[in-house]
């Protein structure tokens, strides 16, 4: 069996569990004359021995950096989190097996008539679309084998390459692709025809033409700068199964070869099979072997970024209107002074340390609490790339402080963020569908005292009891167990704003009428709420805490104006109408007289009619005016 | 108490300074006690009250509380806090009278350690009951910091539980906080120094069900504090001009890619979305009409087990729930979740929409905060969690999967277990060290304590890291050595040494990057790799270098120096070749990058004598000396010494104002290995 990468579960909707995803809290921006700044790039790493201990970890992140940096007042000298990082692109080849067997039914429910070839490509078809969103620069192609057309540089039959106009058979995906491709599953069947690959009288190896076909393509782009792979789908776990003989054996071996070719060359194959309804997709029949001459490497996908940003800006001296290079001093006003800083003299007074992650000591995982948290965290895995030794130090400790239940307390000096930071080991948690978390510590950046507010604490002056009985927790409880999430899972649902936003891009890049109704799955299920259970749990816990009649008493509170502010406010009301009685209004007002009035008085008025109290004398005056119908 | 005077001196000023720069109307009285002289008004008008001394009555910050409070005097009896307390109190009163009801804070720093006197009448309970009822009737606050290195053999340890007890009992009587640090860096950072109001962020249901509503505030719990922000200055204004703002103006301006010098206009720009290779352009107007927008609401998707929330999956900065306050119902129902949701250890999962016309939703996960303080009600905190799109599914290998070679021994494993065990920042029974609630931002606290020198001498340097602050960055060296066999055990255990064969590492690639990227305007790397390879085949002058890059940069510099197509070319090349070699220097791991950095040098060097500019380099390269000198990049200085260069002295250089002798003398300690 390979890396537990390659196993598509048939329910999953979409390829995402293949893609490494930048993140995105809010679409960025872009200038249709310029570019966006990054989304992200990754802290710089070095790795200098601190005295004690010493240790080379190799450090990605595992979710987005907050571009918001904490000195941004000098923007030029410490951004490193702001820096962009050159794209490393990604070469992905489609093989979708188009034989005839994928155009079966894949679940014996008769009536949903899904088969496997539209599961592929409507995963294709999802990946395509998150593709173009977050990686917009990686280049597919979509390749069907065991078809009756053939399309491919090489004239090789039973492949054909599935393009549309303005781009090469490898190339980045286009909205115009992604359009024709959900039509593709009639394209196919109209004119490029499905058949059995390799027959038992086939002289032609249908599998191997696609794997030379992906081959050829990925000999694009140099292997230092891009990551390549092939994906295959298919639900015949044994291409040759009809063949008999040498010509199988031959068959097999120069299939092998041609794959361990391209793995020599750089290029990952992965599997990603179908099962069969009533039977399973027996890898070690044959394809075991092909991706097992992937060995145990893991490629390590480093996340693409933006690209530059055409803005410009320019300082201006507002005494001379010179136009100024970079203004070498900043100032700050203190005790009635300005204070000048220079940019060195800010910068050396950020540098606290020397840019490396320092061991302080460690702590129960029960010290950290669930408010020491400012942004997402950083995974940190070792290496031993440049010291030799390091995986093993970071394994005894990652085992020592899972063993012991600690977390080690850092400080992580980069030079923009130095920061307190707490490294929490992670044990590696797979399921049957892959890696979940992989081995490693997280490191999780920690607030200082100045981050942290106690709003909390407040303490309120009254003798009406603040803590709940066992009874109301009792019921609380019952509450607790009917409404459980039992699966729940932190990725489970997408981003609302985010789908919508793409949709909608979507639709004006295909100049599509209607705009696409996206489901937000982020809304509670109210039909299980109201069910009987649940809601019978729910009105005990409402009657427990709030007691039987707090419906009445809540709208009896609404109507009543309660609270100081308002009484006050009445109050207020009441001496203004009485005192704007004192006042011959129209008269002042013919006479010209109001401007006269102090604003206090012109309040009164004001005040007694409730119209707004806000503005200049004038406004005031004129809002009388203006009631008085003058 | 004198011991820990000098930490409590920075702490003091530092409560003022901060006062002085973010709030600079809030006023401050500054009271000693345990000095030998007494002066109160206490004192003259009823007596008692001795050795309490009234520094400075409640008036509007000012640089001279700094000093007084950087100069602590050193007070020859024991401190009655009591005295001290009922003295501010009466300050207090006097000066404002029943206005500013919940704005007074009285803030009492003490080792609490000695005897208070007993009351005239009724007992020391009493006493603390009548000021508390005081201090409540006028809104007035109380921080209580408490501070104990270690309890010495000298403490009488019933005074100090009784102490204890009279302050503690201050704090269930009103709206006081006491607070016990031992380290001087958790005092630093033990009360909070700047008050924030506090905004919520929303008000009104936390919806279990549409049947059932709990109203609640939401506030934010950690928020970073930044820097603040410094103002452009500009000095070219002549000094003479004494209504000169020194303001600088920022203009921004788009320019097209294809004809940088064309100036877009406002209105002839439109906003566009990236979708793949397309951008989509779409008006504002046209946005507001489709763009997602949900409504303000707090809701209830299900409680789940806490352990299906790993602690990583924590997004952002967090929030904390309370009930609406005066509220009871809403405090018992948010109490009884909290208590139950403890009990079971489970979560809420929420879905939210803080305001209106948000445009976006927010799920996240809500944790109980279960109050110690009888007069405090319990409260939620809630974690932002990531959208599926947020998540970067890497593989890593598992460890187990690594060959023996890279797996500790039982040995190496007890060693490092022994490790982890040894240094304990929260032994048993002891204080916690670096509690993120008492740590300050070493970075603001040097902030303040520059901005303080520079007020009082406008030439101040910046000064090293002070020692109280030095803890948050390193390990405390006492911590170390008393773990010493443990730290030695565990490095004699294990072996690290170089990767003799590192050709180019992943990071040294990621250093690269990060250099290349430390450029303005730079093309993507393929591009310039591709331009430096045509480089090589046809001739440097062919292809126009514009900017340095990491393969070959003393020929970048040197191409760009020799560009004549415009003037900014040799003082942009002068300019990246500075920010390469300090990067260089910056990211070298045991000097890796030394010699490559003294090739940049030299070429710098060549590069000013050629185009005459000496101070150029003879700054540069004393800046770096100056920036360097005290680290391990002084070996750097070494080497450059060692090759003699040497700053360009006027014979090379009109402009230089470095005499030949003094030339050499400058970089000096090329001095003889030590060992």
């Amino acid at each position: 069996m390979g890396p537990a990468q390659s196993v598509l579960n048939l329910h999953l909707p979409s390829l995402l569990i293949y893609s490494f995803t930048p993140p995105f809290f809010n679409p960025d921006f872009h200038k249709l004359l310029s570019h966006s700044s990054p989304l992200f790039s990754s802290p710089n790493f070095p790795s200098k021995p601190s005295p004690s201990l010493s240790l080379s970890l190799s450090l990605s992140t595992a979710m987005d950096i907050d571009p918001e940096d904490l000195f941004r007042d000098s923007d030029n000298s410490d951004d490193e989190f702001l820096q962009e990082r050159e794209p490393s692109k990604e070469f992905v080849v489609y093989l979708v097996d188009a034989s005839p067997k994928m155009f079966l039914p894949a679940s014996k429910d008769v009536g949903k008539g899904k088969t496997h070839f539209h599961v592929a490509i409507s995963c294709i078809s999802q990946s395509l679309k998150t593709q173009i969103i977050n990686r917009s620069y990686d280049e597919v192609s979509i390749c069907f084998f065991n078809t009756r057309e053939k399309k491919n540089l090489q004239d090789l039959s039973g492949v054909y390459v599935f393009d549309v106009m303005d781009r090469e058979f490898l190339d980045r995906p286009t909205a115009r692709l992604i359009k024709e491709f959900d039509n593709v599953e009639e394209t196919l069947m109209k004119e490029i025809g499905s058949q059995y690959g390799i027959n038992a009288d086939a002289r032609e190896n249908s599998l191997y033409n696609a794997l030379w076909v992906a081959q050829a393509l990925l000999r694009k782009g140099s292997i230092k700068t891009s990551a390549k792979r092939m994906l295959m789908i298919t639900n015949e776990d044994d291409p040759f199964g009809k063949i008999v003989g040498a010509a199988k054996s031959d068959m097999i071996r120069t299939t092998l070869q041609r794959a361990k070719d391209a793995q020599d060359l750089g290029i990952s194959f992965e599997l990603l099979p179908l099962s069969m309804p009533d039977d399973e997709f027996n890898v070690s029949i044959f394809y075991a072997d092909m991706i097992g001459l992937e060995g145990n490497e893991v490629t390590q996908f480093l996340p693409s970024a933006g690209e530059k940003l055409q803005s410009e800006r320019s300082f201006i001296c507002a005494d001379t209107g010179a136009l100024l290079q970079e203004p070498a001093k900043l100032v700050f006003p203190y005790k009635s002074k300005d204070i000048k800083f220079s940019t060195k003299e800010l910068s050396e007074l950020k540098r606290v340390s020397s840019g490396h992650l320092r061991l302080l000591g460690f702590k129960p995982l029960s010290c950290l609490k669930d408010y020491h948290n400012l942004r997402p965290s950083t995974f940190i895995f070792p290496s031993d790339e440049e010291l030799i030794g390091s995986t093993r130090i970071f394994i005894a400790l990652h085992r020592s402080m899972l063993r012991l239940g600690r977390f080690a307390l850092a400080f992580y000096g980069s030079s923009s963020h130095p920061q307190m930071v707490a490294l929490v080991a992670q044990e590696e948690i797979t399921s049957s569908s892959g890696q979940v978390e992989p081995p490693g510590m997280h490191m999780i950046y920690l607030p200082y005292s100045d981050d942290i507010r106690h709003v909390e604490e407040a303490r309120v002056d009254n003798d009406a009891a603040l803590w709940a009985t066992e009874d109301q927790i009792k019921k609380a409880s019952v509450l607790l167990k009917r409404i459980n999430l039992k699966e729940f899972s932190v990725c489970q649902f997408a981003n609302p704003a985010l789908q919508r936003h793409y949709g909608i891009l979507q639709a004006l890049a295909l100049d599509e009428d209607e705009m696409p109704e996206i489901k937000d799955e982020t809304l509670p299920d109210e039909e299980a709420l109201s069910r009987p259970g649940i809601a019978n749990a729910i009105e005990e816990f409402k009657v427990a805490v709030y007691g039987e009649n707090y419906e009445e008493e809540s709208k009896a509170a609404a109507t009543k104006t309660s609270g100081p502010a308002a009484k006050k406010r009445k109050v207020m009301a009441e001496t203004a109408v009485k005192e704007c009685a004192n006042y011959d209004w129209p008269d002042l007002a013919e006479n010209g007289k109001l401007k006269e009035r102090t604003v206090v008085e012109l309040k009164f008025y004001l005040t007694a009619h409730s119209l707004p109290v806000s503005g200049k004398k004038e406004d005031l005056i004129s809002r009388i005016l203006t009631h008085m119908g003058k | 108490m004198h011991g820990v005077l000098p930490e409590i001196e920075t702490f003091c000023s530092m409560l003022v300074q901060k006062k002085l720069i973010y709030s600079k109307t809030d006023e401050v009285g500054i009271v000693f006690f345990g000095t030998e002289d007494t002066n109160n008004e206490l004192e003259v008008e009823v007596g008692g009250y001795e050795h309490v001394f009234v520094q400075r009555k409640i008036e509007v910050v000012n640089g001279h509380m700094v000093e007084d409070l950087q100069n602590l005097p050193r007070g020859t009896t024991f401190g009655d806090f009591m005295d001290a307390i009922v003295v501010g109190m009466d300050m207090l009163i006097k000066k404002y009278g029943p206005t500013n009801k919940g704005k007074q804070r009285l803030c009492l720093i003490t080792d609490a350690r000695h005897p208070i006197k007993d009351p005239d009448e009724g007992t020391k309970e009493d006493q603390v009951d009548t000021i508390s009822s005081m201090m409540k009737a006028r809104g007035v606050r109380m921080d209580c910091l408490i501070v104990r290195e270690k309890l010495d053999g000298n403490a009488n340890k019933s005074i100090v539980d009784e102490n204890d007890r009279l302050l503690n009992h201050f704090s269930s009587r009103t709206f006081a906080k006491t607070i016990y640090v031992g380290r001087s860096t958790s005092l630093l950072g033990a009360v909070r120094t700047r008050n924030i109001s506090p905004v919520t962020i929303y008000r009104g249901d936390l919806e279990l069900s549409p049947a059932m509503k709990i109203k609640v505030w939401v506030y934010k719990k950690t928020s970073q504090e930044r820097l603040p922000t410094l103002k452009k200055y500009s000095d070219k204004a002549p000094p003479t001009d004494k209504f000169a703002t020194h303001e600088v103006k920022v203009d921004f301006e788009y320019k097209s890619i294809e004809d940088p010098n064309k100036v877009v206009p406002p209105e002839q720009r439109i906003k566009g979305y990236r979708y793949g290779p397309q951008v989509v352009p779409i008006s504002l107007n046209e946005w507001e009409a489709v763009r997602f927008k949900p409504d303000k609401s707090v809701k209830l998707l299900g409680f789940t087990d806490a352990s299906n929330i790993m602690r990583h999956y924590y997004m952002k900065e967090v929030n904390v729930f309370i009930p609406e306050p005066g509220n009871s119902k809403a405090i018992l129902a948010v109490s009884a979740l909290a208590r139950a949701m403890k009990e079971m250890n489970k979560v809420a999962i929420l879905r939210c929409v803080w305001r209106n016309g948000q445009g976006s939703v927010v799920v996240g996960v809500l944790s109980p905060n279960i109050s110690s303080q009888e007069n405090i009600p319990d409260s939620f905190y809630f974690n932002v969690l990531p959208f599926a799109e947020d998540i970067r599914e890497f593989q890593f290998p598992s460890f187990s999967s690594f060959p023996s070679s890279q797996q500790p021994t039982v040995e190496q494993q007890e060693a490092a277990d022994n490790l982890v065990k040894m240094l304990d920042l929260k032994p048993s029974g002891g204080e916690e060290a670096l509690l993120p609630d008492f740590t300050p931002n070493p970075i603001l606290m040097r902030f303040y304590h520059v901005l303080e020198l520079k007020s009082r001498n406008p030439d101040a340097d910046v000064p090293p890291v002070d020692r109280c602050l030095k803890r948050i960055l390193e390990p405390d060296s006492e911590f170390l050595s008393q773990n010493k066999p443990t730290i030695d055990r565990f490095g004699s255990q294990f072996e690290l040494k170089e990767n003799p064969k590192k050709k180019k590492s992943s990071k040294r690639h990621w250093r690269d990057r990060q250099l290349t990227s430390n450029e303005d305007g730079e093309t993507a790397k393929d591009d310039r790799s591709e331009i430096r390879n045509s480089n090589v085949t046809n001739d440097s002058s062919a292809v126009k270098v514009d900017k340095i890059g990491n393969s070959t940069p003393v020929q970048d510099f040197n191409a760009m120096m020799a560009r004549r197509d415009s003037p900014e070319w040799v003082s942009r090349a002068l300019r990246e070749m500075k920010n390469y070699i300090n990067d260089i220097l910056e990211n070298s791991y045991e000097g890796d990058t030394f010699l490559k950095a003294v090739d940049c040098l030299e070429a710098l060097r060549r590069g000013c004598i050629l185009e005459q500019e000496p101070k150029e380099f003879n700054q540069f390269l004393f800046d770096l000396y100056e920036k360097w000198k005290n680290t391990d990049l002084v070996s750097f200085f070494e080497l450059v010494s060692s090759k003699n260069i040497t700053l360009i002295s006027k014979t090379e250089a009109e402009d230089s104002d470095i005499m030949d002798d003094k030339a050499k003398i400058f970089l000096p300690k090329s001095k003889p290995s030590s060992q």
